[in-house]
Formats: C-alpha cells, structure tokens, sequence
C-alpha cells in the first residue's frame, strides 16, 4: 500500500482552562461593569464621555476579548460542550441572577426611568453627536439594546463560522439593528423628522397604525406620507409576499429587533424553551389571543377617533392603555427578555407577539418554506428539538421522515446546523408539495 | 387479548411496539433493565458534553406510554420458557406472553486482554456506561481509546471537550480502513490529528497495567511501547447481547438466529435489531449481523406487521448510513467496498482543505452506480436511492449532482469542481452540471 500522509497543517491543542486572554476579557468586562455602578453615583455626569467609555467601552472590548480566542482553540463545528453543564445557561444559580437583574431593569425603565437619570447621561455625547439632543431613556435602552445585538452578533459570527447561512443573518439582524433601529430614527431627528423604525409594523408597532400617530405623522408633510404609506404597504402587502416565497423567517431571524436580539444576545438560552405538546397548545392560545387583542383594539380606536368619541366613550383608550401594558411593556419587555436565562430567548416571539402570529398563519397556510427531512436518515438524537428556540418537536417530525411545516418556525435554521447526521434543510420549493401527515401519536 | 412482549427498550424493540399499536390493540409490555422510558442511544454522547439532558434524549414524551396502552416495566428478564411462554423477571415476578420479541441490543468487546477489567476500563453502549464513564474519569488527565470505530470516535470527542488527553491504539493503518477506502479513512486520521488526538495506528494493545491504587496506570502496546493513562476506553466494536436467550430452548450462534422474517427456530418467537444474526439463505453467504441505528428501526416496522399477521420479509433496501468525525459529517449510499473489488471503478475527489471529499464507486463495463462516500457535504438520501435503484450511470449521476446536494441554503456548491476533475481524468469526457438545484416537482415528475 502506498503510504499516505496524514499530517495535517494545523493542529489545535484544546484544553478547559481559560486562555490568558478570555482572563484579560473577563478582567475587563468586572471593571466595565464596575464602570456602570459608579457612573450611576452620578459620578460621571460632569465628564459623561469619560465614563461611557468606562462603562459600555470597557465592557465591550472585554466582551470582544473573550469572544476572539475561540477561533483558534478548536477548528470551526458545531461546539454546544458544556451548555447544560454551565451555570449561566442551564437555569441554575447565574442564569436566575441574570435573569432577576434584566427582568429588573426593565421594570425600572419602564416604570422607575428617574433611577437611571445618572446613565441616561452617558450617553449625552452619544446623542448629540447623533441626534443633536439630549439623551432619554429610550435613547439609553437603544444604546444597550444595539452594543448587545452587535457584540453577541460577533459571538455567533465566531461560533457559526462554519454556516454561511448564520454568518448572513447574523450580519442581518446586525445591519437592520444599527442601520434601521439606532442610526436612522437618530438621523431623522437631528434632521427635524419624526423618530420611525422602518422595521417594525403594525401589530408588532400597534401604535403605528393607531389614528393618534397616523395623524401626527402625516402633519410631517411628504416624509410623513412615506412613513404612514411604508408601514401598510409592509404590514398589508409586502408581508403576504416575502412570507409566501421564504417564510417567517425574512422577517423574524432577519430584520426584526426582537428576533435580532433573540438570535445573537439570546442564542445561549435557546436551549431552555419548552418542548411539551402542553407549552405548544398554550402557544397557539395566547399568541392568537393576543392578535385578536390588538386587532380590537385597533378597530376600537379608529371606531373612536372616526366618531369623536361619542359611540364608545372611552372604552378605546382603556383597551389600548391595558394593551401597552399588558403586551407591550410586560410581555415583550419584562418577561421577553429578562426572562431569557429561564424561559429561553423567544418566549415573547412564540407566546405573544402578534406580528408572528399573522406571520405564522401565512407560512402554514400559503408559503413555500418548509424544513425538508432528509429520507430516513434521522438517529432521534434530540439534537434539533433541544436547540429549537421555538420549541417545536423537531424530532418528532423528522424521525418520521416528515416535513416540518409549522406556523411558529422562525426560520433561524440551527435545527439543521445542529444535526449530526445531515438530516434537515431549510428550502423554499413548490408549494403543494410540503408535508405528509401521517402521525401516531 | 393477545399478550404481546418485548425484551429491551431501544429502537428496535420500540419501533416493534409503536408500529404493533398501530395495527393492533394488543397487549403490549416493553421490559428493560436500562432505563424505563426509551431514550436515543445515539444520543448518549452529547449528553456527556452536555449538548443536551437525558430528557432531550427521549423521543416521546412521558405520557404517550400510557397514551398508547404500551406498557413498561422496568426490570430484567432472567429466564425465557418457551414451553408455557412465559418469562422470569428478577423481581420474582414471571410473565406469560403469547408472542415473544427479543431486543436486547449488544455488548461491548473485549477480547480477552490481560487488565481489561481493571476499574478505570470500559467500553460505551449503555446508559450505565455513561455512569461509569463519569465515575471513571474523576482523575483521568489522559485517556487510550482502544479500537478506531463509530463508537470509538464518540468517546474520544467525548473526553475532548472535558479536556481530557485522547491517545488512539487502533490495528488498521489509517483510521477506520476496515470499512472506509484508504482515502477517506486518510480523511478522518488527518481530522482526528487536527483535533489535536494522538494516533498509533497499526498497532495492538497487548497489556492493561494496573497502578498500586489498583486502577489502569498504563497500557503496552505490541510495539513494546508503555503509555500512561488513568482511563482505557475499550471501543473495538460490540457483539449481540444474547445472554439470557442462551439458556433458552431459541437457538443462538454469536447472535439470537432468525430468518428473513425475524422469525426464531420457536414459534412466536421473534428477535429484532442488534441483538439478531439473520441466516444466509444462499450456499456461500454468510449470517448478516445489523448493528445500527436505521436497521433496528427497519427491523422493528418489518416484525410489526408479522406479529400482526401479515408475514413480511425484511428487506434492508439500498444500504444507507451516516456518522460524524467530530466536525466532519460522514454519509453513504450504495455498497462501498474498503478495497476496489473486481469490476469496480472508483471516481475520487477532495477538497484542498481535506474536509469534504466524494469517493464513487461504479461498475468498469456499463459505469452504473454502486456506492458513494461523502464527507463535508450532505446528499438527498431519496435522491441516491432512486439512483442506485434505478441503475444510472457516474456520468449522469455527475451531470445532475446538484439535485442532490442538501447543504443548507448559501453553501459554497462543489458539483462544477467535481465534474472538471471527473473530465480532466477521463479522456474524452466532457460532462456538463445539468441539474443545479432540487425541485420537488422534477423529482416527483422523475427528471433527474
């Protein structure tokens, strides 16, 4: 036999302990965080740009420091070692700490924002540099929301290096974040314009298509008009459209803020979503509930603003009063995302979110996008169930040899990443032929 | 109503059970002395890296058992009369059943080595062994893993990601070339070296030493060489687990022996998956042994419908597997021969990186399609089955490869690369990629 080489050119000596360099990084992120504390002493105010960059600076580049080394102790692969072992992301002592502290805050923004006055002008410079005004609160919550999407969208740039299709969305979700969720509704107020998120739509924006805000939009003149006639034009046709030929997915694993942040700061706690036939009927409970909700609710205000109030009293404001607090700040803020470390990073876009809701009827009804299972060549290892952040049975389906056509698919394409065995595709073919249900169960 | 039992949990015993249920209303008991609930065995290895729970292991969640009148018992059987078909259990309780499945799954190996033993030795089948392997590797800083096979991989993957030093004694000259052809088998080693592994290749254990706390100190290999270690992990295979048949009237040879129909030599007698050694029916052959994942599954669908009398034959259909090499996913199709056999021509390709490559098998004279390796890109099962059921020739399979391409959406594509070196090797060949993309439409409608 003719001997065959086998040296290869690089070898990796992987070990558990941290490299000098994830320790410089975490160092970094103690003093980053370190940083904020003081900096909500008020400490900070008369030199605002000197401790924001002690505050998000530090964390950030620590965050960076400690990502980077990952490259180069293993050769790029899927590598979920040690996730249910990890204090952070198994729901155990560190996930309840995070998942307390986040849940917190955002109670005290929405409810308490005086408490974060001495944060809020940090990013004073920030704003005027961008916006040419003052900083507020939702300033400050953009500003963490973005360093968030974009720092832990590096981390999945890194970890997924070896999946062109999570390398795409992520710099996705990336760019729409930046560009179209912090940047331009900046932008358009130091131009005088009003502040509108091109990537949020009625429901999901209900009050977009509230009369209140419709109104006030088009005193803006042409820009206006553009913004009332972008959002239905999103909301009513493109919707319908995109949705038909890719699925959900265009939408909520690349260009929502609330699938952006889900699928890069949430890709550590996927893992935590419920898999139960049970949580799967709850979830088609309360999200078509919560879409009857603010379809009511958005008839009710019209009703109202079309008869000046004088059919329904103010029964109007009172639904869309309990909505925003309801759904708006609970639902999608407190429990969506402070509840990440415990209920996984998509609890909002699966139990609540109207938007996906209409999505989800779209794509199980009229689209092509399906998850093709490869023939028989499923081993039901889990694998793709454990890490679906939508909770569905993947398995269940795929070991059946069947096609996963379901509403809550969002399209983030891990199940088929995940897969051992080359089992799962993502594809968007003739509509007709999607799935066989032939199921005992 | 008929008493349906079945010995062993795993996929071939509950795939019996679950496609019974659904032709029948028997009774049905599953018995296991593993675990009560079924779980995925393929998937033991990504619990131990906590990839996943022991819960995301199972396949069906807690109540479907009682949902579809299966009933589990979790004991262990240790006797079998066929005589008044009844089975002893060691909790003292005996069984009587009118049909009777044997599914007890395999055995590790061990071949008779001096130490093997030894506490700090194992093997990798069951979910005790995974209790074991924790227990074991309380100390370990470096590992032997003893055998380079599917299991083998695992464990070292495994011991990897708890920062555990992996040193390979395997027999074959590369990695795995028993059953790969020497350029894939290249493949892996080079993969396995990368991860930074150790191999010793070509080379046998001969010792396991034990150290004064009278655990494995150290293995001698028949190089005369002595490596320390606080761990061996024995992966040289496994055999069909047929201890508690062997003391039954059914008749065994290294498996449980059935015929095609997984029939024993007693009636209502039947056996399914590993455990099974399926009777050569023709001079020359010889007994098949299917120790996977995907027979057990076909074994368990084919005896369904024979215990619900609709004797069916179990044919395997075209041969069909898949595994992964840390990163690298591996899959087959068709009959791939380690050694070109006569007749056989071989078509080969790789990429420069070494991690994706195709090795297709064809017959020399009409240059029909007998198998395919391929590692780094995933095919179309339906797609290569049609292809070797349909006996179409390399050429066209080169011609319309991208139909079966299923790498996930923005993929690099490779098909164009493939064919040019196809046509650079064979003169007067001038194949063009015709077939870019599947469509559902055309396979149905048998375009490609």
């Amino acid at each position: 036999m003719e001997q065959i080489q086998i040296q290869p050119l690089k070898i990796y000596q992987h070990n558990n302990n941290l490299e000098i360099v994830e320790k410089a990084g975490l160092t970094l992120i103690g003093l980053g965080i370190l940083g904020f504390a003081v900096s909500l002493t008020g400490m900070g105010n008369n030199t605002p740009l000197l401790f924001f960059l002690l505050s998000f600076g530090l964390t950030s580049i620590g965050a960076l420091t400690f990502i980077l080394p990952k490259l180069k102790t293993s050769p790029a692969g899927v590598k979920n070692n040690n996730i249910f072992f990890n204090t952070f992301t198994s729901r155990k002592t560190a996930a309840w700490i995070l998942g307390i502290f986040i849940t917190g805050f955002y109670i005290i923004l929405y409810w308490f924002p005086e408490t974060l006055t001495n944060w809020i002008k940090l990013v004073d410079p920030l704003s005027y540099w961008l916006r040419n005004q003052k900083a507020d609160r939702w300033f400050l919550y953009g500003t963490f929301y973005t360093f968030a999407v974009l720092i832990m969208g590096t981390r999945m740039l890194i970890k997924k290096r070896h999946n062109k299709y999570h390398i795409i969305r992520t710099l996705s979700v990336m760019f729409f974040q930046l560009g179209f969720a912090f940047l331009i509704p900046a932008l358009l107020l130091r131009l005088n314009q009003p502040e509108h998120y091109f990537t949020y739509f009625w429901p999901l924006h209900y009050y977009d298509l509230f009369p209140g805000s419709v109104d006030s939009l088009l005193k803006n003149g042409n820009i206006g008009y553009f913004m009332v006639f972008w959002g239905a034009i999103m909301t009513f046709i493109a919707t319908p459209i995109l949705s038909y030929f890719y699925g959900k997915r265009w939408y909520c694993s690349w260009v929502c803020g609330c699938g952006g942040l889900a699928e890069t700061a949430g890709d550590p706690f996927r893992q935590l979503s419920d898999k139960s036939v049970k949580a799967w009927k709850l979830e088609r409970w309360l999200i078509y509930s919560v879409l009857v909700f603010i379809t009511l609710t958005t008839i009710l205000v019209w009703l109202n603003f079309v008869y000046h109030g004088e059919l329904l009293g103010n029964v109007s404001s009172v639904f869309s009063q309990v909505y925003g607090f309801l759904i708006g700040a609970m639902f999608s803020g407190v429990i969506g995302v402070g509840f990440y470390p415990i209920l996984g990073n998509r609890v909002w876009c699966r139990f609540g979110c109207p938007m996906a809701a209409i999505l989800g009827i779209l794509q199980k009804k009229k689209s092509k996008f399906r998850i093709t299972t490869n023939g028989d060549q499923c081993i039901s290892c889990g694998n793709c169930s454990t890490y679906c952040e939508m909770g569905i049975d993947v398995r269940s389906y795929a070991q059946r040899g069947e096609n996963i056509v379901r509403a809550s698919c969002v399209g983030c394409g891990i199940c088929s990443e995940v897969c051992p065995r080359g089992v799962l595709k993502l594809e968007n073919d003739f509509t007709d032929v999607r799935t066989n249900f032939n199921i005992l169960n | 109503m008929k008493h349906l039992i079945i010995i062993g949990n795993g996929i071939a015993g509950i795939t019996t059970a679950r496609n019974v249920r659904k032709q029948s209303d028997m009774k049905i008991t599953v018995i296991s002395s593993e675990t009560k609930y079924f779980f995925s065995r393929t998937a033991l290895m990504y619990i131990f890296m906590g990839h996943m729970k022991f819960e995301n292991t199972q396949p069906y969640e807690n109540w479907f058992w009682e949902k579809n009148k299966i009933d589990l018992v979790f004991d262990f059987v240790t006797s079998i009369d066929t005589d008044s078909k009844s089975i002893s259990l060691k909790s003292g309780k005996s069984l009587n059943y009118d049909k009777l499945v044997i599914a007890t799954g395999s055995v590790s190996n061990k071949f008779g080595w001096p130490g093997q033993d030894l506490p700090g030795v194992q093997g990798l089948y069951s979910k005790q062994d995974l209790e074991l392997l924790e227990e074991n590797l309380k100390e370990t800083k470096h590992a032997v893993i003893v055998g380079g096979g599917l299991i083998g991989i695992e464990l070292a993957e495994m011991l990897h990601t708890r920062g555990i030093k992996v040193t390979f004694v395997i027999r074959e000259e590369l990695y795995w070339d028993n059953i790969l052809p020497k350029e894939d088998a290249a493949l892996v080693s080079r993969h396995i070296l990368e991860h930074g592994m150790e191999l010793k290749l070509a080379t046998n254990l001969k010792e396991i030493l034990p150290g004064d706390n009278g655990r494995v100190r150290a293995i001698i290999t028949d190089k005369g060489e002595e490596i320390e270690c606080q761990f061996v992990g024995l992966t040289p295979g496994v055999s069909p687990n047929i201890r508690v048949v062997k003391n039954s009237n059914i008749e065994t040879n290294r498996g449980v022996l059935v015929n095609d129909y997984l029939e024993t030599n007693i009636p209502d007698v039947y056996a399914s998956g590993d455990c099974v050694e399926i009777k050569a029916v023709n001079e020359g052959e010889r007994n098949r042994f299917e120790q996977l994942w995907y027979t057990g599954k076909m074994h368990g669908e084919a005896l369904a419908n024979t215990i619900c009398g609709n004797r069916t034959k179990y044919e395997r259909g075209i041969w069909f597997n898949s595994a992964k090499f840390l990163d690298i996913e591996y899959q087959t199709y068709g009959f791939v021969s380690n050694v070109k056999r006569k007749g056989e021509s071989v078509f080969y390709w790789v990429h420069p990186s070494n991690k994706k490559s195709m090795y297709i098998v064809f017959n020399s004279d009409n240059h029909k399609l007998i198998g395919i390796n391929v590692f780094g890109i995933r095919l179309r099962h339906k797609v290569f089955e049609r292809w070797i059921e349909q006996g179409k020739t390399v050429e066209y399979v080169l011609e319309n490869l991208g139909a079966a391409n299923f790498d996930p959406e923005f993929f690099k594509k490779y098909e164009q690369e493939i064919i040019n070196k196809f046509n650079s090797e064979n003169l007067g060949s001038d194949l063009i990629l015709k077939t870019k993309t599947f469509r559902i439409k055309d396979f149905i409608s048998n375009k490609f």
